[in-house]
């Protein structure tokens, strides 16, 4: 089970507290913008995703918690979670993740 | 040498000491009329179907770890085909059709034993579901019959059908043709059955990059070993797919998360049948040694550690003491985990892609190795013919695009 640092609470808690919420960064179209989306462009938002094996930025919902979605930067092959940061903020550059993985360290 | 008793026999003689090695270990040539990457029951399954069916013995099995060392020796070994729509109904029993007599076809003991799968409704939804699913199976002539709780107790001992449970048995799906089989067995049969007819399995052989011509299609691998050429490739390498696609351009619709099952210690037989509960989660049987083999659930999060958390092993753990209260007691011996690749629609993805001569067999999620033998032979027709077989035509990548999905995991009462 992972421990989970919550942007919002400022806390880390068990991830038991927490649902999975998919990958992050990802921009529902509006209406406008759907209206116009050929069948593959569709398809890609709806079914495709990236399935990262190395880091991935992903959604993380505090469910059992403050109720508020947030982003972290997970590694899939040894699953440590690097950082996690607040919704709306862009994803991190690589040199933020690594400086968040040494500090980790 | 062929498995036979009077070779048992012999070598008991000889005090188990002369046993030839059951395939070779060999090195990738330069060039091969097919290529499969990935060393698991589909994979080694499809090589030999090639060989066999389809006369394309210039084979080779690349493989990254070692043989059966991936999900084929991960899961919880059991087979049915006690699907909802017709397209997985076919699909499904194919398979099961292939299992019949698979071990003398491979001259190799797979312990293939139908020994039922029994899935308990517990709540009217579970009953009208389950029905429903034994009518839709009926007319596809794939066996499942209902019981009554009685038939149920009468089939399975242990099991508590008093009504004032939590969690009463209100009936229960049965399909006898379902079953277990041992997986290592199978990937070694296939294995050495492949080896025989020409084919190179070749281990410790991570593929690294796939080589497209200007036209667009695929012209070898870059390996850990070399390179090797070879116009066919089919890809069945389970929860590492979006890797090994992402070498030749491609993005599927696919997320890899853990899978985990456990053991118990060995105890006198007790479960003639495999059980399933969807409504309580639990997926259990007992292998011929005694244990109980327990299917858990996946983790949360996507995946490629081959790990999984222990709060997920303790709801499983939950479940099983909730259904059977007789195995509270039952100490587990061993828990592992796999990574499986899982669909929007919870059904595989099995036929061509868009990059000529690339083929793929993927997004068998929570469920594949019941389908080892019947996606291994479709993947195989499907390389050799450039087009899908009727039974695997459904299941193409376009599905997600033209929206004709084969939604298993709409149909629920299937655990996955």
């Amino acid at each position: 089970m992972f421990q989970i640092y919550c942007p919002y609470c400022g806390e880390k808690r068990d991830e038991i507290e927490f649902a999975h919420a998919g990958e992050a960064h990802y921009v529902r179209p509006n209406a406008k913008e759907q209206a116009a989306m050929s069948d593959e462009e569709w398809s890609r938002y709806m079914f495709i995703r990236d399935n990262v094996r190395g880091d991935t930025a992903e959604r993380w919902w505090h469910q059992h918690g403050c109720n508020m979605f947030f982003n972290a930067i997970r590694n899939t092959v040894t699953d440590k979670i690097v950082m996690t940061y607040k919704m709306g903020e862009p994803r991190p550059s690589e040199a933020k993740i690594e400086a968040a993985r040494k500090a980790q360290s | 040498m062929k498995f036979s008793a009077a070779s048992l026999f012999a070598n008991a003689l000889s005090g188990h000491k002369k046993w030839p090695e059951q395939f070779p270990d060999k090195e990738p040539k330069k060039e091969y009329d097919a290529i499969i990457v990935g060393g698991g029951g589909h994979g080694l399954g499809a090589a030999y179907y090639l060989a066999k069916r389809y006369g394309i013995t210039n084979v080779a099995v690349l493989e990254k770890g070692w043989i059966g060392g991936g999900n084929t020796g991960r899961n919880t070994t059991i087979i049915r085909s006690n699907y909802l729509f017709d397209e997985s109904a076919a699909l499904y029993d194919h398979a099961v059709d292939l299992w019949d007599g698979l071990g003398q076809e491979l001259n190799y003991n797979l312990m293939f034993s139908k020994r039922g799968v029994l899935m308990l409704a517990h709540n009217v939804h579970d009953v009208q579901s389950f029905q429903r699913h034994v009518h839709a199976n009926r007319l596809n002539g794939v066996d499942n019959k209902w019981l009554s709780p009685e038939e149920c107790k009468k089939f399975l001992p242990i099991l508590d059908i008093s009504q004032d449970r939590r969690y009463p048995v209100m009936g229960g799906a049965l399909q006898m043709r379902a079953g277990t089989a041992r997986h290592d067995s199978v990937a070694w049969g296939y294995a050495r059955a492949a080896s025989k007819l020409g084919v190179d399995i070749i281990q410790n052989c991570k593929v690294i990059g796939i080589r497209r011509g200007a036209d667009g299609a695929v012209e070898g691998v870059e390996t850990e070993k070399g390179y090797i050429a070879s116009k066919k490739i089919g890809v069945s390498a389970a929860g590492n797919t979006s890797v090994v696609m992402e070498m030749a351009g491609l993005q599927f619709p696919l997320e890899s998360y853990p899978l985990q099952a456990l053991v118990s210690e060995p105890v006198k037989p007790v479960m003639p049948c495999v059980v399933m509960s969807n409504a309580v989660h639990a997926y259990v049987s007992q292998s011929d040694k005694g244990e109980l083999v327990i299917g858990a659930g996946t983790d949360q999060y996507t995946s490629y550690s081959q790990r999984g958390a222990l709060h997920i092993l303790e709801h499983t753990l939950m479940s099983i003491s909730e259904i059977f209260p007789i195995f509270k007691r039952q100490r587990m011996l061993r828990s592992w985990g796999g990574i499986v690749d899982v669909t929007p629609d919870r059904s595989p993805i099995l036929g061509k892609t868009p990059v000529k001569g690339l083929y793929v067999n993927c997004g068998w999620g929570t469920g594949g190795f019941k389908a080892t033998p019947g996606a291994a032979n479709m993947l195989a027709y499907t390389i050799a013919h450039d087009e899908p077989h009727k039974i695997n035509a459904p299941f193409n990548l376009d599905r997600f695009v033209g929206g004709r999905l084969i939604d298993e995991a709409a149909a629920a009462a299937v655990a996955h």
